[in-house]
Order: structure tokens, then C-alpha cells, then sequence
């Protein structure tokens, strides 16, 4: 294997990463608050769509990402307006999001079939480029770097400060948080925005990272395997980092075996197959791993029902 | 707010039957709106959807071809859903379904009798119960999150569609398009009412609906589900084991899904085309729900959903409606169903001053 081979190995297992990084970075938060929300694929869905659209119209990319975030959040608040204020069941709740996301994107996208856009590539100077090492640091999206700084961000947020203490308290004891005094509901609100803003972001990563070609379902489930990462990585951000880089990985070596036409003893079906596979291998062995779910915040998925 | 909820001593029954019935009409009357608003001729697109396949008597008959699937599957899936397990891979288990079932067809091509249909149905469900046999032994054994393995079973089960179908199993004399050979009269479902193309699906969805129904209500198996799945500690308490439990629902759900899948691939298809994963498993979702898990409720909301199944194919050809807006109206019918549900277990009372001072 060359340099420059590898070095397009890593830019590409970087960008497959990325999206389910950044869906998986905001279910986290949703859920260390007490709500699993099942809708990150049609949450990604409707980003997608829009941060297409609004590149096409534009040449934005920035506002492209910005109209994706506000979409999602504006997605995701139908399902907390249905889980949190009206106690609607999350599973379900979350599935009708992913069903609503599918036929929305759908329904938008099918004008922008054909239609080309830029990629978001690197905003750094060609010079700083040229040496292999530095291309493997520099030669990405600014949304590469979005999704790192989160990782970090959300680490400090959750373990460093009062607001994430708080938020974390709501999931872990909805009841005690309650009777502190604190909003369980709204810190819950305002959790699912957050997770709307990034499945936004993440869906953006489709067509402004991977694929600028409108494709109805682009998203292929990696939003699902967002969901299965969290649960992976015991909710911890520098574990979820790891675990979307191993899937990014699977995905880089589905597209180069694809890419170079010979698929080895085993048929392209089975690469393609493939990261789905691997996210029920994970799932295995994360649990074989823990006797228990543990690790998983207590409230998980329970209604909050302060009268009762 | 001036509005209050009153929590009601015991679920309004009145309110479980009409707030589907509510959610349908809601999703009528918002989905005229948002569709004029985005530049179609709303009124007309929801009359073709809602209204064309109950008038156009012609259109009845793809009403029974297409609810037959939503039921079959929607019943499994309401199992599942009463002992809350979170079967949402029912796509996946209706397409090893139609794998099972058209594998032994062309085992079978050379041959003849009635005995071969039976062998196909019965391979399509022990098809689907193997794809269902994953996320139980994981959930059982390990406490793997059933939700995720068995929709990512769903794509697996897709490629595996496609490599069948583009690989060992194309036909040879298909000029290379990728499809199994076409199955033999023996092996495709009779038609039941003549002259149309409603086939053996149609009854057998009725009679796998009255069959459940029976189950559910009258056997130790139905009440093992619901205490189960309404009080998980109390079903412990009682000798109930919730492993077995959820082995029961997962493997009953993939056999009706993967009973689903061989009957429209003895059906409708004729053959196995990468085409042949409909979405019915997700639909089946809404159906279930819309049903209100109930065998005999899941019959009445899998045809309002093939109405819309068959109306937004209507109003494609006349009002260029795309494929996809039919998805948007089943999630709307979803959101309205869930969101009315809090009148089901509330009553909304007018805040009056004195009980607000009472209640503070």
C-alpha cells in the first residue's frame, strides 16, 4: 500500500466517521437526560435534504449547515412536544420522527435529483497541504473539525459544569431532580433541541462530505448506528470517538473494495452488509463485556410522571 | 395555561376507539393544508388518497391485495409490542420470508402438486422466524437491545435479497435482469374471488387476525403477554418468565412477517425481484399501533393504511403527487395517533380559579 493510498484511506475513514460522530454526540445528551429518541435517522434525513437544497440555492455551505440545524430542532421538538409535555411512548414516538424524516426528505428532494453541488472541502491554503503528513491533519471538511471539538465539548459540558451536572441528575433521577427544584422537563427540551441541532448537522455531512448527489435515503441507517454506538461506548464522548472511527474504518474498506472491483472471495453484498453486521458484533460484545446495562442512564426511555 | 389534565381512574375506552378514527381525519384535514401550502392542489391530492380507492370500485380489490400484509404483519408486531418488546426489523423477517419461500420453489420447479404451496408457506415463516431468532437469542442471553438488532438485521436481510437475486438465484433466461425464474402454477397463491387479483392473502390475513385474537384474549399465552409487558416484576412474581416471554413474541412476529413475505412472493410478485422489499414491515409499524394492538383493530387500521397505500399511488398518475408524500401522511396519521392518546388516559378540564387554588 502506497502513501497516497493510505492517506486516501484515512481521509475517507475520517469523513464516513463524521456524520455518525456528530448524530451519535447528540443522542448522547438526550439520553444521559432521561429520553431516547429514536428518530436521529429522520432527524439526519430532513438535514440532509436541506443542507442540499439550500447549497444548490445558495453556494452557502455555512447556511446550508445552519438551515440544517435549525430544521432538525424544529423536527425534534414535534417529538418532545410529544414525549415530554404529553407523555407519549419515546420508542414509538421516535419511529414516527424516522418515518416522518424519510418521506420529507423524499418528498424535497426528489426537485434536486441530478443536480450537483460543491463539496465542503477544506478551508485551509492548498500550501499547507502538500506534505502527506500535514494533508492527513489539514485536508478535511471544517465539519471534520466541528465533530472533534464536540467530542470535547460535550465531555467538559457533562463532566465540568453545573448545567450538565443538572442534566445528568435529570436522567439519572427525574424525581429527586424535580424536587431540587429543577426543571426536568425543560432540561429535556432543551436536550432533544440540542439532539435535533446535531442529527441536522450530521445529516449535512451527506451531501456536503460524502456524496454531493441527491439520493432518496442517503443516510442508509447510519443514524441507527449512531444509536448503537451510544450504547457502545457506555455514554462517554472519547468512547463514542473511538467507536465511530472503528465503524469508519469498516465503511472505508467497504468503499475501497467496491472501488477497486474485485471484492475477494466474498461478494460486494457482504461489504455492504457489512457495517451493519459489525454494529451487532459491537453490540455483543459491549454486553458481553457488561453484565449489565449499567452504564446506562437510569431514566432511560421513562416517561416523567411527577404526580404519580 | 387555562387548559388542565385530569388523570382518569381507568383509560377511557370511549376515547381508545375514536382517537384513531380522530387521528385519520386530522391527518386529512392538515394534510390539505401543508399540501396546498407546498404547491400542490392539497384537496384534490387527499381526496385521491383518502377518498378514489373506496369509490372507484375498481380499486378495491388492490385494497384486499395490499392490507393483507400490513395485517398479517401488524398482528405479529402488536404481540411484540403488548409485552414490550421492540420488534421494528419486521422488513428484514418478511424478506427472509420471501428468500425461504422461493428457495424451495426452485427446489421444486421440476415438480408438481398441492403439497408444494404448504412447503413454501411454511418455509416463508420459518424463514422469518430465523431472522427473528437473532435479536432473541441476543436480547434473551446477553440483553441486547432488541430495537437495533433486528433493524439492522433489516439491511442485511436486503443484501442478501440482492446478491441471491443477482447471483446463484438469477434466472438464467432472464436476459440478465435480476430475478429468480418466474414460480411455476403450483406455486403461486390461487385467486380467490374470480376475475380479480385478490388472492389466498386476503382470508388468510382475516383468518390469521381471528386467530390471534383468539390467542390474545382467550389463552394463557395472550395474558402471559400483556402482564408481562405491563408489569414485568408481577409477571417474575407470578411464575411468568419474561425470557420465554419474549422468545414467544419475537419468533411469533418474524413467522407472520416472514409468512407475509412468502405469501407476496407466491403472490403478487411471482418470482424474487430486488424490488420485492415494500416497506410493509415499517408500515406495519403504524398499522399496529393505529390498531391499537388489537387483532380485530389491526384489521380495520391495515385497510385505512391501504387506502393511503393505494391512493397515493392514485394520486401520483393524476395529480404527480411523488411516491414519498404517502410516507409523510402515515407519519402525520403516527404523531396524531400518539398525541390524542393523552385524551385516552386524560381528561382536559377548563382551569377554573377555585381548583387551581385547591390543586396548589
Amino acid at each position: 500500500m502506497n502513501s497516497d493510498l493510505l492517506i486516501a484511506v484515512i481521509i475517507t475513514l475520517v469523513g464516513a466517521s463524521t456524520p455518525i460522530l456528530i448524530a451519535a454526540l447528540g443522542e448522547l445528551v438526550v439520553e444521559k437526560s432521561g429520553v431516547l429518541n429514536l428518530g436521529v435517522e429522520g432527524m439526519m434525513l430532513i438535514g440532509a435534504v436541506v443542507a442540499f437544497a439550500v447549497t444548490y440555492h445558495t453556494g452557502n455551505h455555512w447556511l446550508a449547515i445552519l438551515a440544517a440545524a435549525l430544521a432538525a430542532t424544529a423536527s425534534s421538538m414535534i417529538f418532545a412536544f410529544l414525549t415530554l409535555t404529553l407523555s407519549a411512548n419515546q420508542v414509538a414516538t421516535g419511529l414516527a420522527l424516522t418515518i416522518f424524516g424519510t418521506g420529507f426528505s423524499a418528498l424535497f428532494g426528489q426537485a434536486y435529483t441530478g443536480r450537483p453541488i460543491a463539496i465542503f472541502d477544506s478551508v485551509f491554503p492548498d500550501e499547507l497541504e502538500q506534505h502527506p503528513v500535514w494533508r492527513v491533519v489539514f485536508d478535511h471538511s471544517p465539519l471534520v473539525f466541528f465533530s472533534l471539538f464536540m467530542v470535547i465539548a460535550i465531555w467538559w459540558f457533562l463532566q465540568k459544569t453545573r448545567a450538565g451536572l443538572i442534566l445528568r441528575a435529570v436522567g439519572e433521577n427525574d424525581l429527586s431532580a424535580h424536587s431540587i427544584g429543577y426543571s426536568v422537563i425543560g432540561v429535556r427540551y432543551a436536550a432533544v433541541a440540542f439532539g435535533g441541532a446535531m442529527a441536522g448537522i450530521a445529516g449535512s455531512c451527506f451531501p456536503l462530505l460524502l456524496t454531493p448527489q441527491w439520493a432518496e435515503r442517503l443516510t442508509a441507517g447510519r443514524g441507527w448506528i449512531a444509536l448503537a454506538l451510544v450504547v457502545f461506548a457506555a455514554w462517554k464522548p472519547f468512547r463514542l470517538l473511538a467507536g465511530a472511527y472503528l465503524f469508519g474504518l469498516v465503511m472505508a474498506i467497504e468503499l475501497y473494495t467496491k472501488a477497486s472491483g474485485s471484492t475477494g472471495i466474498l461478494p460486494s453484498e457482504f461489504w455492504a452488509a457489512l457495517p451493519y453486521l459489525a454494529t451487532i458484533v459491537v453490540l455483543v460484545l459491549i454486553s458481553l463485556r457488561r453484565s449489565q446495562n449499567s452504564a446506562a442512564p437510569a431514566c432511560l426511555g421513562k416517561p416523567f410522571l411527577p404526580t404519580q | 395555561m387555562p387548559l388542565r389534565l385530569e388523570k382518569r381512574a381507568e383509560p377511557s375506552k370511549a376515547m381508545l376507539y375514536l382517537t384513531p378514527v380522530a387521528a385519520v381525519l386530522l391527518t386529512a384535514l392538515v394534510g390539505t393544508i401543508v399540501f396546498s401550502l407546498i404547491g400542490y392542489n392539497g384537496l384534490v391530492a387527499v381526496r385521491e388518497i383518502f377518498l378514489t380507492p373506496l369509490t372507484n370500485p375498481l380499486k378495491w380489490q388492490d385494497l384486499a391485495v395490499k392490507s393483507a400484509p400490513l395485517i398479517i404483519i401488524a398482528v405479529g408486531l402488536a404481540v411484540c409490542y403488548r409485552a414490550n418488546v421492540w420488534n421494528i426489523g419486521a422488513e428484514g423477517q418478511y424478506v427472509l420470508g420471501g428468500i425461504a419461500g422461493t428457495g424451495v420453489a426452485l427446489l421444486t420447479r421440476d415438480m408438481s402438486g398441492p403439497w408444494i404451496l404448504p412447503l413454501m408457506i411454511a418455509a416463508g415463516m420459518a424463514g422469518g422466524m430465523a431472522w427473528a431468532f437473532i435479536p432473541a437469542l441476543l436480547r434473551t442471553r446477553l440483553k441486547v437491545n432488541e430495537i437495533l438488532t433486528s433493524l439492522m438485521l433489516t439491511y442485511v436481510a436486503i443484501q442478501l435479497l440482492n446478491y441471491l437475486v443477482l447471483g446463484p438465484w438469477k434466472d438464467p433466461m432472464g436476459f440478465g435482469f435480476p430475478q429468480t425464474r418466474m414460480f411455476t402454477a403450483d406455486q403461486m397463491l390461487p385467486r380467490v374471488v374470480p376475475g380479480t387479483i385478490i388472492h389466498l392473502g386476503a382470508p388468510i390475513a382475516i383468518v390469521v387476525a381471528l386467530v390471534m385474537w383468539f390467542l390474545m384474549s382467550r389463552s394463557v399465552f395472550g395474558y402471559q403477554v400483556k402482564v408481562v409487558g405491563s408489569a414485568p416484576y408481577a409477571a417474575r412474581y407470578g411464575g411468568f418468565s419474561v425470557n420465554r416471554t419474549i422468545w414467544m413474541v419475537l419468533l411469533t412476529s418474524g413467522a407472520l412477517a416472514g409468512l407475509a413475505g412468502v405469501l407476496e412472493a407466491a403472490g403478487p410478485f411471482g418470482r424474487l425481484v430486488p424490488s420485492f422489499p415494500t416497506n410493509y414491515g415499517f408500515t406495519a409499524i403504524i398499522v399496529a399501533f393505529l390498531g391499537r394492538l388489537h387483532p380485530i383493530g389491526i384489521v380495520f387500521a391495515g385497510l385505512a393504511l391501504s387506502i393511503v397505500v393505494v391512493g397515493g399511488e392514485v394520486a401520483q398518475t393524476t395529480t404527480g403527487l411523488p411516491p414519498a408524500a404517502v410516507g409523510i401522511f402515515q407519519a402525520m396519521m403516527l404523531f396524531f395517533l400518539l398525541a390524542s392518546d393523552v385524551l385516552v388516559r386524560y381528561r382536559v378540564r377548563w382551569r377554573s380559579p377555585v381548583t387551581a387554588e385547591a390543586a396548589a
